[in-house]
Formats: C-alpha cells, sequence, structure tokens
C-alpha cells in the first residue's frame, strides 16, 4: 500500500490556544483509518485543516505525492479529497434530489444524470423523500444525505466527521456497511467517531488524538487493549 | 429546448403557466393596436426598468447578494451611451453605442465584483460598498455641470442632465436608419425582454443555476463540493450588473436624456423595493411583480407623488410582514395549490 496523506508536523493554534500541535498522521491508500479521542482533542480541527477551511500555523499536508497546503478547499475537492462535516451541512432549503444533483454534476453528463441521482436516492434510502427540503429530513437522514453528496463526487479519500451521530443502532449498522461497500471498491476513509461499536465494525487503523496530539497510534485491536487510550477516555490522565 | 426552460429555480413550470404566459405575451403584442402612441411608449418606459429589477433578482434573490449598485451600472452604461452615440455621430451608431455602454458596465462589475469578492467582503458590507460606489458616481456626475466636463462634444451638464444624443436607431437595409420611438421602441423592448426572460430562465435553471442556489444556501459547502464560489459569484454579478446597464442605455436612449438623480440614493434604493415586493429568489415574480409596481407608482404619482410614496412603503411593509418571500411568489404559491388541487400542475424534476 501507498500512502493517500500525510500531514507533518501540522499545527494550528487559535490565539492562545494550540488545537492541533505537531500532528505527523499517516493513512495508507485503501484504509479505513479512525481518529478518536475525547472532546476538544483536536479531530475537527485536524480534518478542517486536512481540507483547508482552516489555515494550518505551520506544517504541510501531502494529498495523493502534491502538497496541498496552501490550496484552497475546493482545489483539494477536484483533486479527489471529500469531507462529510461534523453538524449536517446540506442546502437546506432545496430539494433532497437537488442537493445530489449539485454533487453528482461535476462528474456525470447531464443525460444520465436522473438516473444517477435515483441509483444515489435509492442507496441512501431517501427515494420517498427526494422531493422534500433537505432540512425537513430528520437529522439521521440528513447525516445520509450529507455523506451521500460527499460520496458523489467519486473521491479517492473522504474524511467523515462523525457520520453516524444523532443515528438509530440501526442506522449507524448501515453506515458502517455503506462505508465498508465503498471502501471495497477502493475508496480511502478517514473517520472521526466516538462510537466504539461502530469503530470496531469498520476501522483497521486508529489513531488517537490527545490535546491536540497524537496521543497513540496502531492496529485497532492494539489500540482497544490499550489502558492508556481507555485512561483518557475516562479522564485519568490529566486528572 | 423547451425542457430547459423549466426546473427548481424557477416558477411556473407547467402547461397552465406556459399558456397564461402565450395569452398575456398576445396580448402585450397587441396593445399597441388598441392603445394611444403615448400609453405605448410609457409602457415601453416601464418595461425598460424591468432589465434592472431581473438583474437584482439574479444577484440577490439567486446569488445571495445585496448590491446597492444597480443604479451604478445604469448610470455607466445611460452616461455612457449618451457619450458614445454623441461621439460617434449618433443615427445608426447608436446601436454600437447601445452594445457598448452595457459592455462598459459589464466591465464595471467585472472590476468592482473582482474586488468585492476576491477582496472577502460578504453580507452587509457587500451592500456598503456597492452603496458607496453608486453615491461616488452620483456625486461625481453631479459636479460637471462646468463646460469643462465634456466628452469630445458630449456635455456632462452635472444635476442638470446630459441630453442631445440620439434615441436608438437600426441600420436596415436599404442603408437607411430605423428611428426606434413610440411603438417601434416598444416592440423591441418587448422582445429584448422576452429574450432576456427565457435566457434567464434556462440560466438559471442550468447547472450553473444550480451552483448559484447551492452558493447562496451555504457557500462553504458549495466551496467543498468543488465549486470555485468566487468564479460563480463573480459571473453572476457582471451578469446581473449588465442587466441594469442595459435599463440605463435604453432608459437614456428612450427619453435622450439621463441626470445623476437616476443614480443617487433615492433611484439605488428602488429596485431594491421593487424586487423585495414582488419576490426576490424568482425572476418571473421580479418581472411582473416590478412592472405592476412601476405602474401602480406611475398611476399615483398623477395625482400626488407624497402619497404614491406612502403608499409604496406600506406595501413594503405589508409585503415583509406579511408574505416575506414577495407578494408575486406568494400569490404563486397559491395558484401552484389551487392547480394541485385540481391536478394539473406535476412538480419539475428535470
Amino acid at each position: 500500500m501507498s500512502e493517500i496523506l500525510r500531514t507533518s508536523a501540522l499545527c494550528k493554534r487559535f490565539g492562545g490556544h494550540d488545537a492541533v500541535t505537531d500532528v505527523d498522521l499517516i493513512v495508507e491508500r485503501g484504509e479505513i483509518h479512525c481518529l478518536i479521542g475525547p472532546n476538544g482533542a483536536g479531530k475537527s480541527t485536524l480534518f478542517k485543516l486536512i481540507v483547508g477551511t482552516h489555515i494550518p500555523t505551520s506544517g504541510s499536508i501531502v494529498f495523493d505525492g502534491h502538497d496541498v497546503t496552501g490550496q484552497r478547499p475546493y482545489e483539494r475537492v477536484k483533486s479527489g479529497m471529500s469531507i462529510k462535516m461534523q453538524t449536517p451541512s446540506v442546502f437546506r432549503e432545496l430539494p433532497v434530489w437537488q442537493n445530489l444533483q449539485i454533487a453528482l454534476q461535476h462528474h456525470v453528463p447531464p443525460a444520465s444524470l436522473a438516473q444517477e441521482q435515483d441509483r444515489m436516492l435509492e442507496l441512501l434510502d431517501l427515494s420517498a423523500q427526494h422531493a422534500k427540503p433537505a432540512g425537513e429530513l430528520s437529522h439521521g437522514q440528513q447525516q445520509w444525505l450529507e455523506i451521500g453528496m460527499a460520496l458523489a463526487l467519486k473521491p479517492a479519500l473522504i474524511l467523515m466527521d462523525e457520520p453516524t451521530a444523532g443515528m438509530s443502532p440501526d442506522e449507524t449498522f448501515k453506515t458502517g456497511e455503506l462505508i465498508q461497500r465503498f471502501n471495497a471498491q477502493g475508496l480511502t476513509v478517514v473517520v472521526v467517531e466516538h462510537d466504539m461499536a461502530f469503530i470496531r465494525q469498520i476501522a483497521k487503523q486508529v489513531t488517537v488524538l490527545h490535546y491536540g496530539k497524537v496521543f497513540a497510534r496502531g492496529p485497532i485491536d492494539d489500540i482497544i487493549q490499550d489502558p492508556r487510550v481507555a485512561e483518557i477516555y475516562l479522564g485519568k490522565t490529566h486528572a | 429546448m423547451f425542457k430547459s426552460l423549466n426546473g427548481p429555480q424557477t416558477i411556473g413550470n407547467n402547461r397552465p403557466f406556459w399558456i397564461g404566459f402565450g395569452v398575456v405575451l398576445a396580448l402585450m403584442l397587441a396593445y399597441p393596436l388598441v392603445a394611444d402612441a403615448y400609453s405605448v411608449g410609457n409602457v415601453a418606459y416601464m418595461l425598460i426598468w424591468v432589465f434592472m429589477a431581473l438583474g437584482l433578482s439574479l444577484i440577490w434573490g439567486y446569488g445571495g447578494i445585496l448590491s446597492f449598485g444597480q443604479t451604478f451600472f445604469f448610470g455607466i452604461a445611460g452616461y455612457g451611451y449618451g457619450v458614445l452615440a454623441i461621439n460617434l455621430g449618433g443615427g445608426g451608431m447608436t446601436l454600437l453605442a447601445l452594445v457598448i455602454a452595457v459592455a462598459l458596465a459589464a466591465l464595471a462589475a467585472l472590476v468592482l465584483g473582482y474586488f468585492i469578492i476576491w477582496g472577502g467582503v460578504g453580507g452587509v458590507f457587500i451592500g456598503i460598498v456597492t452603496l458607496s460606489a453608486t453615491l461616488v458616481l452620483a456625486f461625481f456626475l453631479g459636479q460637471t455641470a462646468g463646460p469643462e466636463w465634456h466628452v469630445g462634444p458630449a456635455r456632462l451638464n452635472g444635476y442638470n442632465g446630459m441630453k442631445g444624443m440620439d434615441g436608438l436607431n437600426i441600420p436596415w437595409f436599404d442603408d437607411s436608419n430605423v428611428e426606434l420611438e413610440g411603438v417601434s421602441l416598444y416592440y423591441v423592448v418587448l422582445l429584448l425582454l422576452l429574450l432576456v426572460y427565457l435566457g434567464l430562465r434556462v440560466f438559471v435553471n442550468s447547472r450553473f443555476g444550480n451552483v448559484i442556489v447551492a452558493i447562496r444556501e451555504d457557500a462553504q459547502r458549495a466551496e467543498l463540493l468543488g465549486y470555485d464560489t468566487r468564479k460563480y459569484q463573480l459571473v453572476l454579478f457582471v451578469i446581473g450588473s449588465a442587466l441594469a446597464g442595459l435599463s440605463g442605455a435604453l432608459y437614456t436612449s428612450w427619453g435622450q436624456f439621463i441626470t445623476p438623480a437616476s443614480i443617487g440614493l433615492p433611484a439605488a434604493a428602488m429596485p431594491i423595493v421593487w424586487v423585495a415586493f414582488s419576490g426576490r429568489s424568482d425572476i418571473t415574480a421580479t418581472m411582473i411583480g416590478s412592472f405592476l409596481i412601476l405602474l401602480t407608482f406611475q398611476t399615483l404619482t398623477v395625482y400626488s407623488q407624497q402619497a404614491a410614496l406612502v403608499l409604496m412603503g406600506a406595501m413594503l411593509l405589508v409585503t415583509v410582514l406579511a408574505a416575506p418571500q414577495g407578494f408575486m411568489i406568494s400569490v404563486s404559491r397559491a395558484a401552484t395549490r389551487l392547480l394541485r388541487r385540481v391536478g394539473a400542475d406535476r412538480p419539475s424534476r428535470p
């Protein structure tokens, strides 16, 4: 496997607060990589740095062999990166089908757009809601729609920030299956999650962030058994 | 072609709408047969302003950018037409003057829009910047009364206004020119409005239009779907402003006269009022609503200008409170509900 994403000594400082400090993250092509850590550990900030909505204070980001540190978000997306944000970020006033169309129209020719839209709606279990404004969907359905929009870009790497937040156990499991299905087709996935059952379902590699720094990394089974990781989740390390 | 006229960004995507559209168009075409020349010229005058309203609907309603600069571009093209028509010798050259004047407005929009959008100016500050540009132009033109303020033989004349330019002429086949006034000007303006309206329907329902409304809803999400939102916003700003320019050039051609009062603060606020009242997020609502409001305003002004202004203010207030999406949009929604009840309408999903 070759690496698809590498951050080197990545730092982000907000005023006097170091949100991300010297983070070296390596993601191999084709893997499902989970980022875990307590609230405030810097996971979402790291995602925003990778996708370009935050500018790093220092450090670099290399995606698919190219340094993308100075690129705008749309350039990174065009080169094969995609993101599902922490809070559902859909076009609330626009109907569900149009949300998908805006993502799909990048690479799907007009003649097959409607067909591809229907395929995605079915995949996301949103066919019955296709004409509803996206803002009227349930929280879980909005999460799915946003995942669908991110996948519709046919990315090489997808960043998913808490994709199952607000979902029922059944919906969470289905989301895991969806991610695994796309991963089997070659998609690299980086996920921020708190739900350990979900992480066990999908992840092989895990990086643990704590106070903006990499605290531990390794295969999922090793990380779960690491007593230090359990401690930071229970809040003992800095108590 | 017909399919591309309909889509999620426009109301009236069904057969009853297009039948109604055809009836209204036929009535407009027949109007000069039953009205006197003054009334026809007067309706042409009101139609001329509708281009500016459509431009603002595009920028504000579809793109989410509140521009107070429509009369800035109106003024550039209006004065541009005057200066060019005089300097190019009038007659058939006035058509070229009109085209160049609109292009000048578009160029000004390109420059101003570039600095606004690439400079990261957002929200209400865009309104402030565009209003400032409008006021600067109005004040500048107001102090050009002296004889030193001229471009070739074209005197700017300060607040007295610029005059002496020919009305729009169209070069004809036998080397003569057809001067557009009265009925002929009415038909040309009506044809232009038809073309602009249909063109905008195709434009807003296209892939480009999809991205524009996505940017209005959530610019960051749109960028994270791979769109350079700045380029889309700039193109939209230029097209919407060029339409204000078209209004300006046609206005000067219609009256062969323009003053800085057509640009200043009261004038700059009017397109906002028309579009807010009509329903900014739809070009059909804007077109019909702006025409009706202009007609109402003019009719009332005959009796009392103050009463007309008060009534306009009241109409805007009631619209904002009772139908914040706009009066015409509310009417359209009520009509759609009625049609759904009788089963004639099908929601469009291209």
